[in-house]
């Protein structure tokens, strides 16, 4: 709140004017007695600067609950952490070791098994959900339009444990049959990427749980894209279209330079989910405390190391998987900031162009 | 207004009323290992219908247990790795199990029927090792002649939850090779060494694992390999007989234990002696305070597992688990919970 003097007492002539000007409809004076108007006037003016008040005070309060809880989380993460960190340091990032027996950990093995699957997740959803985005807004008959945007929408609201169920017994087993000895006899035999899809054929590990991050991001992301490029203004595209573009043109040259910010914040939250997702990566990704060359073979993420060993969980173990959960607090907001980086650049880049 | 004040003033004052007075009565509140809990929810509602008292356990976790009766949130924890007398001593607490279980190995292998297939606890460890790597392997066939094998490599399959059920298989594989007690060693969750490992959350998420991957080996509580029909393993005991995992061979492993060697009740019972013991055979335990903040409560739940001793084997034998002997419940009665003030 500012500090005038009219703020902390009377209300200034023009405030009171403004408010009467408001209140017009409201007030009906009595041109007889005009102290008691004046009275009045002031009375209603006090009566809503304070409900101004208040309501700015109940929003900040609101917000600041956000911010509280926010530095509590982490706080909280951190005093409970403090023993695992002081022990391993900083090393505890690219340690691979993972012994609960002797108590020896390392937090390698699950930022690489987060990273890998979220990589994996996004390169498969990213080009995914730009082709429906465009496809809704772009080139969909009307009549389809509607199901297939409501189809996506249901998809973003099937829990993430029926993905997981769905991922170990449905989708894994046919994976193991089909896709791995497909991918193996193509992908496996390049050069550079070939270790990537060699081992054991199981079904499950890094790559399964990419897959199906990438079907549990898929929706997210589509939903966020096709909303984005709804609102370009249809006055650039027909202009576009009437200069002669192609459909692939308008896009590439209007809607898309329009609607960047939109897209790579559809992108991110997406990543965010990817890198945050616990149950669903758990199911597939097969619990496996190793860092492997092949993309085949199991794994461990951090959300997945700490949703099964929690339980049985105490003293330095415990203290261990905090740490953890505050690592991927760490990579989450460091991902987020980068995107905010990403979108600022962009804009000031536009900036210089123009 | 006043007068709608008053209706709902006496409607409130009739409403709880009504309420019966059994709420009134204290529920016994215990958290600790997974692996007991079903037996315990079907003890707890035989015995609330008997005597209306209710038991609230919550399956969090052995870890979790401790945790909690040390905090001094519940009645009583629950743990299936059992304290050590110096531990019990310091934090003032009396231990004694409640009910046993059997841990069995689980296969996945075409040709083999359940039990089909032989092992001793060294060629078990090896295989969980990774030092052992197809199913063809030379120690394998030397213990399943006439047997053919098929040129497969072995998948272990792990609990990737922490786990009593990982406890009592881990302490059976430290138990009888030297090798796993050199590389791994014993714990609710440990570092598991083969090379294609893979882990799956809790029994289902073993069974579902082994029951997929062909040529698969994985462990889980008896209940789960029965009810799914999973193939087990023979395997030989500490008499040299092999032996198929069963209540008998459960309770045989029981039968000879000397539950009083160690303070607490706290023994292992694998690899137990008796011709007819099951190897991986384990207890779960309860731990309670001699001195509770509230003595009464602490009387109930000791009333509850005694009720339960005499009226639950019966129960607990549906579900799979292996109820005590009464011999060794009568001693319980008379050495342990006597411990707990009144």
């Amino acid at each position: 709140m500012s500090t005038s003097p009219a703020d902390s007492g009377m209300l200034d002539q023009r405030e009171l004017d403004l408010v009467n000007q408001q209140n017009k409809a409201f007030m009906n004076p009595t041109p007889s007695d005009s102290g008691m108007l004046d009275q009045r006037r002031l009375d209603v003016g006090r009566k809503q600067h304070f409900q101004d008040f208040l309501f700015h005070k109940l929003t900040m309060s609101f917000s600041l609950i956000v911010l509280v809880s926010l530095i509590g989380i982490i706080a909280s993460l951190a005093v409970v952490a403090w023993p695992a960190l002081q022990k391993f340091g900083v090393g505890f990032i690219w340690r691979i070791e993972w012994d609960i027996v002797n108590e020896e950990f390392g937090a390698a093995i699950a930022i690489f098994g987060t990273l890998a699957s979220a990589t994996i997740a996004i390169l498969i959803a990213m080009p995914l959900s730009f082709g429906i985005a465009l496809f809704l807004t772009e080139t969909c008959p009307a009549w389809l339009r509607r199901p297939l945007g409501t189809a996506i929408e249901l998809l973003a609201a099937v829990p993430s444990i029926i993905y997981g169920m769905f991922g170990l017994f449905v989708f894994a087993p046919l994976f193991a049959e089909y896709g791995q000895p497909a991918l193996q006899s193509t992908l496996g035999q390049m050069p550079l990427i070939g270790p990537l899809f060699g081992g054991a054929m199981n079904g499950i590990g890094i790559l399964a749980a990419g897959l199906i991050l990438a079907f549990m991001i898929l929706p997210f992301i589509a939903a966020v894209m096709r909303d984005v490029f709804e609102i370009v203004p249809s006055i650039l595209r027909e202009s576009a279209y009437g200069l002669g573009c192609t459909t692939w043109e308008v896009v590439r040259h209007i809607v898309l330079p329009y609607t960047q910010q939109g897209v790579i914040g559809g992108v991110m939250l997406g990543l965010g989910r990817a890198l945050g997702e616990t149950m669903a990566v758990t199911f597939v990704i097969g619990n496996s405390q190793r860092i492997s060359a092949s993309l085949f073979s199991p794994g461990s993420s951090i959300a997945s190391t700490l949703a099964n060993e929690f339980g049985e969980a105490a003293d330095m173990h415990l203290s261990t998987l905090f740490a953890l959960g505050l690592l991927l607090f760490v990579i989450t907001f460091f991902v987020l900031a980068g995107a905010k980086i990403l979108i600022i650049r962009t804009e000031r880049a536009k900036g210089a162009k123009t | 207004m006043n007068s709608m004040i008053k209706k709902f003033a006496v409607a409130a004052v009739s409403a709880l009323a009504m309420v019966p007075a059994t709420v009134q009565a204290a529920d016994i509140t215990g958290a600790g290992a997974t692996f007991p809990f079903p037996i315990y929810a079907k003890w707890a509602e035989a015995y609330k219908k008997a005597t209306n008292v209710g038991l609230n356990y919550q399956s969090i976790g052995s870890s979790g247990g401790i945790r909690q009766i040390r905090a001094k949130t519940v009645t009583f924890g629950g743990t299936d790795a059992p304290l050590s007398g110096a531990d019990l001593d310091k934090d003032g607490m009396v231990q004694f199990p409640t009910v046993l279980g059997g841990v069995v190995p689980v296969i996945n292998l075409e040709g083999f029927k359940p039990g089909e297939l032989k092992v001793n606890g060294e060629v078990l460890a090896d295989i969980f090792i990774g030092s052992i790597s197809k199913w063809n392997d030379a120690k394998i066939a030397a213990l399943n002649p006439g047997k053919k094998l098929p040129d497969q490599s072995v998948t272990v399959v792990h609990r990737a939850d922490g786990s009593g059920t990982t406890f009592i298989f881990t302490d059976y594989l430290n138990e009888v090779s030297s090798a796993w007690k050199d590389k791994v060693g014993k714990g609710a969750a440990v570092k598991w060494p083969a090379a294609t490992s893979v882990g799956g959350k809790g029994n289902e998420g073993v069974a579902a694992n082994v029951g997929r991957v062909k040529g698969a080996i994985g462990y889980v509580e008896y209940a789960y390999a029965k009810k799914n029909n999973i193939p087990h393993l023979q395997l030989l005991n500490r008499d040299g007989k092999y032996v198929n995992p069963d209540d008998k061979t459960f309770a045989a492993a029981a039968a000879g234990a000397d539950w009083l060697s160690v303070p607490g009740m706290g023994i292992s019972l694998v690899n137990q002696k008796g011709a007819e013991s099951w190897p991986i055979t384990g207890a779960t335990f309860v731990l309670m305070y001699k001195n509770p903040t509230d003595k009464a409560l602490a009387q109930e739940a000791i009333k509850f597992f005694d009720w339960s001793f005499k009226n639950g084997d019966q129960m607990a034998l549906e579900l799979d688990y292996v109820p005590l002997p009464d011999a060794l419940t009568k001693t319980i009665a008379e050495k342990v919970w006597t411990q707990v003030a009144k």
